[in-house]
Formats: structure tokens, C-alpha cells, sequence
């Protein structure tokens, strides 16, 4: 439900935002509204924070009480608040380019003030959620915004192919969670103790290293984000000689 | 016991388009305002590509500065909700 509301939300503050700035000159329209989406960028993390964070922390606090290692009704330990706020973080860092790309190149190719709105959307419907007590995923209240930014602006395209790729990933990625965790935890559950623990660390880094390592062969950065898109999320390199 | 919560599920359309479309809105009339034609009006035909959004006219600079203000206020106000939210108030 939460992608079609944002959807709709975004799609009206699209269209209200091109019909009260027509007046103003192209320039000052990207200038303004790029001022804006500082505001409404601030407020999606915000509203990240509150959701997304909160359910890491929530599960190994979870854990932790389940083992008894926590009082029951304890508040997560600041470890735990640290360790889930740098993972994702630098997952973010890291990752962020090309989930960029593809939402804001590929999707849809918005412009700033398709950007305040989505933004402004997502952290609307995100926050108000978190204040009724539902759990929602950010990037599902994004997708959601974005394409309503296509549907609200007129001549703007919203590349159904990619939103059906995304959607097929988000059906996907749950079982394949779920048979991560299972893996996960017969193999630290096979090898008793701390030897099982620490082998499990070490293949996990591995596998995200490789995943890591895998990424950087079509590298998405500042650079190239906004590349023409020509199907595939890492941008069809015009010259092999830059890629030096 | 429903999958879907209807009366919060309202709530969250109105209160998202009042605050997830309404205060874009406001900024962009803000803009507008602000961008209103006055003393830097002669430069305007000629560079459409200009990054000036101010026009030079001090009853727009005020509406436009009104609006923000408002925009501002409601993050503040929001914010400060879902603070409440995870610290709530000591019971006496």
C-alpha cells in the first residue's frame, strides 16, 4: 500500500510544483528547488533513521533479550546502536551511487523539482507511518514517489521495465533472506562456540567483498550517475580510454 | 485483526499530501514570490537561464520569506512529534 500512497502524494506535488514555479526561468527553478531538496533530503534520512535503523536494531536487540544476554524490557546497548548506524552507513557510501542511478536515471529522469517532491513524499508517508507504529521500507516509499514524479510531470516517462526488474528483485530478495539466515545459522551452529561465529564473519566478509569487488568492474560514481541510460545500470562507456 | 488499517490508512493519505505535497507547494509559491519582477526586472528577458531567483521585490522577498518560515516551522513541529515519540514524557 505504502509505494501507491507515496505514489500518489508525489504525483500531486510534481504537478503543483511545475504549475505554480511556470513562471519562473528555467535557471532559477533548478537553483530553487535543488536549495529545496537540501530540506527534503534532510527529512528522508531523518524518516530512514526512524524506520529503517530501528528494525536492525530492533532484531539484535531482539536477539540479545532471546539469549538472555539483555534484561527483558532493556534498551538496545550503544554498541549496537553504533555498529547498525556505520554499516549503514557505509553500506550507503558504498552502494549508493548505483541505487541512485537507477532511481534517478533510470526510472525516471527527474529533474530538481521532481526530486523535492518525491523526497518531500517519501519522508512525509515514511515518518507519518513510523508515528502510527508500521514498520515500511524506504526504498519501497521511494520507488513509489519516483514514479509518481513521472506520472505527475507532463512529458515525463516512467520506464515500467525497470520498475518490473525492481519489483521482481523485491519478491525475490525475501525468501533469499530467509535461506541466508538459514545458511547462516547452521553454519555457525554446526561448528559449537566461538569458532562457528567467527568462521561465519569470515565468509560473510568474503562474500560481501566479492559482491564489493564485483561492483567495481562497471564503477558508478559521481562522475558517470548521470550518464545516459542505455539499459543496464553501469553506463555504457563511450571511451575505454577513461577508464584509466 | 485486518491486514489493512483503514482509519490509519486515511490519516496517513491526508496528513502525507498536507505535508508530503502541501509544504512543496508552499515552497514553490515561495519561489514564486520571491522571484516576482522588481528592480532586477531588466535583466530577466535576456537571460532565461539566469540561477537569480530572486526578482528584486520586497513585498515577493517578504511572502516568499512568510512561506519558508511556515515550511520550516512544520519540520520543526514534526520533528519535535517524533522526538515525543521516542522519548516520551516522564509519568508522574
Amino acid at each position: 500500500m505504502s509505494p501507491i500512497i507515496a505514489a500518489l502524494v508525489a504525483a500531486v506535488g510534481t504537478w503543483s510544483l511545475y504549475r505554480i514555479s511556470r513562471g519562473l526561468t528555467q535557471g532559477a527553478r533548478r537553483h530553487g528547488f535543488r536549495t529545496g531538496q537540501v530540506g527534503s533530503a534532510c527529512m528522508v534520512s531523518l524518516a530512514h533513521g526512524t524506520n529503517d535503523a530501528q528494525k536492525t536494531m530492533g532484531v539484535i536487540t531482539l536477539a540479545l533479550i532471546a539469549n538472555g544476554t539483555l534484561a527483558p524490557g532493556s534498551n538496545a546497548p550503544f554498541w549496537v546502536i553504533l555498529s547498525c548506524a556505520l554499516a549503514i552507513s557505509i553500506g550507503t557510501y558504498l552502494g549508493g551511487w548505483r541505487v541512485i542511478r537507477t532511481l534517478g536515471k533510470g526510472l525516471v529522469e527527474i529533474e530538481s523539482p521532481q526530486g523535492m517532491a518525491a523526497e518531500s513524499s517519501s519522508a512525509a508517508i515514511i515518518l507519518l507511518s513510523a508515528s502510527f507504529g508500521y514498520s515500511l521500507s524506504t526504498t519501497h516509499v521511494a520507488t513509489g514517489s519516483i514514479i509518481g514524479t513521472g506520472l505527475g510531470k507532463r512529458g515525463a516517462d516512467v520506464r515500467w521495465n525497470v520498475a518490473g526488474r525492481m519489483a521482481a528483485a523485491w519478491v525475490f530478495t525475501l525468501p533469499a533472506a530467509a535461506v541466508v539466515g538459514a545458511l547462516a545459522y547452521w553454519l555457525a551452529h554446526s561448528i559449537k562456540g566461538s569458532p562457528g561465529v567467527i568462521l561465519l564473519l569470515i565468509v560473510l566478509v568474503a562474500f560481501a567483498g566479492v559482491i564489493y569487488w564485483r561492483s567495481r568492474a562497471a564503477k558508478v560514481d559521481h562522475n558517470n550517475v548521470n550518464d545516459e541510460w542505455t539499459g543496464g545500470v553501469a553506463p555504457s562507456e563511450p571511451e575505454p580510454a577513461s577508464a584509466a | 485483526m485486518s491486514w489493512v488499517n483503514f482509519s490509519a490508512l486515511w490519516k496517513i493519505l491526508v496528513f502525507g499530501m498536507l505535508a508530503g505535497a502541501g509544504l512543496p507547494a508552499l515552497f514553490a509559491f515561495g519561489l514564486r514570490a520571491l522571484a516576482l519582477p522588481g528592480s532586477r526586472v531588466q535583466t530577466a528577458g535576456a537571460d532565461t537561464d539566469s540561477d537569480h531567483v530572486y526578482g528584486g521585490n520586497v513585498l515577493g522577498l517578504i511572502i516568499g520569506a512568510i512561506c519558508f518560515l511556515i515550511i520550516l516551522a512544520a519540520l520543526g513541529w514534526g520533528i519535535y512529534e517524533i522526538y515525543q515519540i521516542g522519548h516520551p514524557p516522564a509519568k508522574h
